[in-house]
């Protein structure tokens, strides 16, 4: 990827569903490299199904979703595939394999994207530490907190270096104190280079950061704080 | 594939309950089918025997030349339906008679039966059209006196092993197609447990052909262990038939490989349709 160019670009897209509602209607943006871009609006605006075009779970009913170079058009499973291996993504609800310990989770990355073997241990135990957890890799899942949890499946997310990592409701689940901790990770996270694109309820979070959002209702664009301030709103 | 095996070795561990099941499952569905199979087999083989004893009897003129009835057992010989004839003396005859019934021995005198010629049908040549055409070029030689062959006999048994082919046939489909049917859905239970790992896999970026392995695997082993005790199921049962009722024949070899590696298809085929129609949906 030549730099300046976006890593994600999203250009007149529009998402049916077949039940009618939710989607997207003719959304335009772009991230740049290393940015973090918070994505907010209420329930059912369309925020998660940005993030799911952008890992291309959901391909474009028009328009199109270009994420490092690879068009939504035409794309192959494959090449999917091998999108997906440079992208970190982390969910609301972790989803965490809860028989294999937060160790086991991070490995099982790297594994099924074919690293070879002796080099799991090192890379697994870095990012690990890194997120906080060198203390606790042998646990399972239902032994950690719901922000270690979290963190474990940060982890995951990173192991493989991703460009951007993209977070659906990151803090959702997690308390105010759990919640700043996990936020603080990605903010160190982007500090590193890694672009960041976050799905979020909390405003206020958004509002004292200073980072750039867009903000999305019934599936539009309705504001994108690169072209001007955030205005104060409730939702 | 290491990882993949190690994969199927993770996810029988974690549910070593369904894993058993899903062998089970297949185990005795195939053992139904096999069962049915055995069954069929054995009624073949029954109905062949039966079927050798299908023979046409023409009864010799008294008086007549030896040379002449020798000249027509050559020609008869000759003829494609044919497989043995045989000559049947009076004191041939006669000797057969009193020991088949040897309650009426003093009934039988010398000369009381007649000559005749004894004439065997080859294997797929005995339905009744085939013996009447061969009774009734017998009944043209000159030295013939009558032709027996058993008429209704002969046509109720074709009647009988036709019905018994379509039943056969009929029933195998069914016993088939529920076998197929059981073990499909155990396959896809097994695959369905694991949906949350298969789209943690998908999000992590791991192809379509890294997260069928394991499943392929998996379902070939089952299949493959499935079929194994399937074939001992039906191998402890015909044993028991075998001292209880009466002899039963055991399918050969190769039926019996070609069972076991039916069990393995199957698990394979179930799984990769299974996982196939997971995979679309993450």
């Amino acid at each position: 990827m030549s730099s300046g160019q976006p890593i994600v670009k999203f250009t007149s897209v529009t998402k049916a569903w077949q039940r009618g509602s939710g989607g997207l209607q003719k959304v335009s943006f772009a991230a740049q490299k290393g940015e973090f871009l918070f994505l907010t609006g209420p329930s059912g605006a369309g925020k998660s199904t940005i993030l799911k075009l952008c890992y291309m779970d959901e391909l474009p009913t028009a328009g199109d979703v270009r994420v490092s170079g690879l068009s939504a058009l035409g794309a192959t499973r494959t090449e999917i595939s091998k999108l997906r291996r440079t992208l970190g993504i982390v969910f609301q609800d972790f989803r965490l394999l809860e028989d294999r310990t937060a160790w086991a989770n991070v490995a099982f990355a790297l594994e099924v994207t074919g690293t070879h073997g002796r080099a799991i241990p090192a890379r697994v135990q870095k990012v690990l530490e890194r997120v906080g957890l060198g203390a606790k890799m042998q646990s399972l899942p239902n032994e950690l907190s719901g922000g270690e949890q979290q963190r474990v499946a940060i982890a995951r997310a990173l192991v493989n270096d991703p460009f951007v990592l993209l977070a659906d409701e990151p803090t959702g689940n997690l308390d105010d104190r759990a919640s700043r901790a996990v936020f603080q990770l990605l903010r160190d996270i982007n500090a590193s280079g890694t672009a960041v694109m976050m799905a979020t309820h909390d405003l206020d979070l958004v509002r004292s950061s200073g980072l750039r959002s867009i903000e999305l209702n019934k599936g539009a664009l309705v504001f994108d704080s690169s072209e001007a301030p955030l205005p104060e709103r409730e939702h | 594939m290491r990882l993949a095996l190690r994969e199927v070795w993770t996810a029988f561990r974690r549910a070593p309950g369904l894993g058993v099941l899903s062998v089970f499952t297949i185990a005795f569905s195939l053992f139904a089918f096999g069962l049915f199979g055995l069954v069929a087999y054995n009624t073949r083989i029954a109905l062949e025997r039966l079927e050798e004893r299908v023979e046409i009897r023409a009864y010799v003129t008294e008086g007549t030349e030896a040379e002449a009835v020798a000249a027509a057992v050559g020609d008869i010989r000759a003829f494609p339906e044919v497989a043995s004839v045989t000559y049947v003396s009076p004191d041939d005859a006669l000797k057969k008679a009193r020991t088949e019934m040897a309650e009426f021995q003093d009934v039988f005198e010398p000369e009381f039966l007649p000559a005749s010629l004894e004439v065997r049908l080859r294997a797929g040549m005995r339905d009744p059209v085939q013996v009447k055409t061969v009774a009734t070029r017998l009944g043209g030689y000159s030295f013939v006196d009558d032709v027996r062959y058993g008429e209704e006999w002969v046509q109720k048994f074709y009647t009988m092993r036709r019905a018994a082919t379509v039943a056969g046939i009929v029933l195998g489909i069914a016993f088939a197609l529920a076998a197929m049917i059981i073990i499909g859905s155990t396959i896809r239970t097994s695959v369905l447990a694991r949906s949350r790992e298969i789209g943690i896999m998908r999000l992590v970026g791991a192809t379509d052909g890294f997260i069928r392995a394991p499943f392929l695997i998996d379902g070939l082993l089952k299949g493959f262990i499935g079929g194994g005790l399937a074939v001992g199921l039906m191998w402890m049962t015909r044993t028991a038939l075998t001292v209880t009722v009466f002899k039963f024949e055991f399918f050969p070899p190769p039926v019996l490989l070609a069972a076991v590696l039916v069990g393995a298809v199957i698990g394979l085929l179930g799984s990769s349709l299974s996982v196939g129609r997971q995979l679309k949906r993450v």
